[in-house]
């Protein structure tokens, strides 16, 4: 075999794996290529043995002391809000369960009176809110649930959590939008439960990629400490009770959310 | 650093921290300046080859990747990004210096502090050993000068691959090159640079045939 050259020992340094047992069985038995990947070995020593001179402790806080007044006043605009990843998200599913709604509706129902038609309308709107908010909270108590389970190996310094990160930042834009409906429709129980879940949802949404075994057991101690899983659990209890049992129409001006929170 | 109430203090993530600059939060860009500025001067000093310029760099970096921060959108992670930036314009940086060093005539080579390179420290010293080259003063003037002398493709492409690890196809994408062209590209800087450093003796072996029998 011929001699390796210099880009396929550079390659071979790399890691490149094409022919890579070839390479390596060539260099067992060359002596010349040995010293010559050697050699290459020290140039790179030498190349890295160059220092980059410390450019002080507080050489972010010169950056921006630099830039800050360089930088425009970034005036928010509206259609930004709905352009945000997590925003299409939640709107996307809230569209797709309503027109799951209305399919469902159009294809089930017999020519109505019109009575009956104001009371599946509010039936409608109920099991729409059910169906939604019910996969919600499935989707908050599994996140949860991981990261109250999860502990850190023995001596690891920092923890990754960059995927709950982003399913709780996806989950907190549904979660206002489901409170503040919940509110509207004098839903305490719902309302108030997700009230507490958003708090959690923000600070694992908030965290960094990566935390310390502290700072992993502290957002730990707050989700048992408000004891927010069980609570989401009664909840959703509650909206399966109401999504399977053909509960006969409240009177006029009871909502069935009105109904449980007087119970 | 941000935090929410009631909460020990966490870091703000890269992306809340876009989306609330985009929401007109001046100061949640600090988050990302604070967080990446050391990152960025190691990669612009080793492009840009002096303090100065390598300031400079990381300066512009951040003023650019704020302008342009709705285009960024969260597609990927901030820190890849703004890096890219910074590499860039230390390419612009490189070409504009080389530009200005041209039209001047005093082709005088300067130390970092503004004082002449002694041309005694250029000559080879047939008795150094690894370690002591890979420490000298030297060979370090000799290395930075080799530097100095790569294209900006080239010093791009050997410090991105060798001591920020990119792979080639991220180091294509800054060249706006193909993967084979950046390999090349590297190979070529790797082999100028040890060419510069035969004067020592560690180093001078290298120009052996290649692709000669054993």
């Amino acid at each position: 075999m011929n001699h390796m050259t210099e880009e396929q020992l550079i390659a071979y340094r790399d890691g490149e794996t094409r022919g890579r047992e070839n390479f390596a069985n060539h260099l067992n038995d060359c002596m010349e290529c040995q010293h010559e990947l050697a050699r290459l070995n020290t140039f790179f020593a030498a190349l890295d043995a160059l220092p980059v001179p410390d450019p002080g402790q507080n050489f972010a806080d010169r950056v921006w002391h630099s830039i800050s007044p360089r930088l425009e006043e970034k005036r928010a605009r509206w259609w930004n809000v709905f352009l945000q990843p997590q925003r299409i998200l939640a709107f996307a599913a809230m569209a797709a369960v309503i027109a799951l709604a209305f399919f469902v509706g159009r294809y089930t129902k017999t020519t109505p009176s019109p009575d009956q038609t104001a009371l599946d309308t509010g039936k409608t709107r109920e099991r729409i809110l059910v169906v939604a908010v019910g996969n919600h909270l499935g989707r908050s108590e599994m996140i949860l649930m991981e990261l109250a389970n999860a502990e850190p190996r023995k001596g690891q310094k920092l923890m990754n959590i960059s995927a709950e990160q982003k399913r709780a930042e996806d989950l907190l834009e549904e979660n206002r939008l489901y409170r503040q409906t919940a509110a509207r429709d004098g839903d305490k129980l719902m309302a108030s439960t997700l009230d507490e879940l958003e708090p959690i949802l923000l600070d694992i949404a908030n965290s960094p990629d990566e935390i310390t075994p502290a700072q992993f057991e502290a957002i730990q101690k707050r989700i048992a400490a408000k004891g927010i899983l069980l609570k989401i659990r009664v909840v959703d209890q509650d909206l399966r009770e109401r999504a399977g049992t053909a509960k006969p129409a409240p009177a006029q001006g009871d909502t069935p959310s009105k109904e449980r929170n007087k119970a | 650093m941000l935090s929410t109430a009631g909460t020990e203090s966490l870091a703000v993530s890269d992306s809340l921290a876009v989306e609330r600059t985009l929401a007109g939060d001046r100061d949640a860009y600090r988050v990302l300046v604070d967080r990446y500025s050391l990152y960025l001067y190691r990669l612009a000093y080793r492009m840009t080859g002096n303090s100065h310029d390598a300031e400079e760099v990381v300066q512009e970096a951040f003023l650019r990747a704020y302008q342009k921060l709705s285009q960024f959108a969260g597609n990927s992670n901030f820190g890849t990004w703004v890096y890219r930036i910074a590499a860039n314009y230390s390419i612009d940086r490189i070409r504009q210096r080389n530009v200005e060093e041209a039209r001047q005539a005093a082709p005088t080579r300067l130390n970092e502090d503004g004082s002449e390179l002694d041309p005694v420290v250029l000559v080879k010293d047939p008795s150094a050993s690894p370690e002591r080259l890979a420490s000298s003063s030297e060979l370090a003037a000799k290395m930075k000068e080799a530097l100095d002398d790569l294209t900006p493709a080239e010093r791009t492409a050997i410090v991105m691959r060798h001591w920020e690890g990119c792979a080639i196809e991220e180091i294509a994408a800054v060249l706006k090159s193909n993967s084979n062209a950046t390999k090349n590209t590297v190979f070529r800087a790797v082999a100028k640079l040890r060419k510069a450093l035969e004067p020592f003796s560690e180093f001078r072996d290298t120009a052996r045939a290649m692709g000669t029998e054993s």
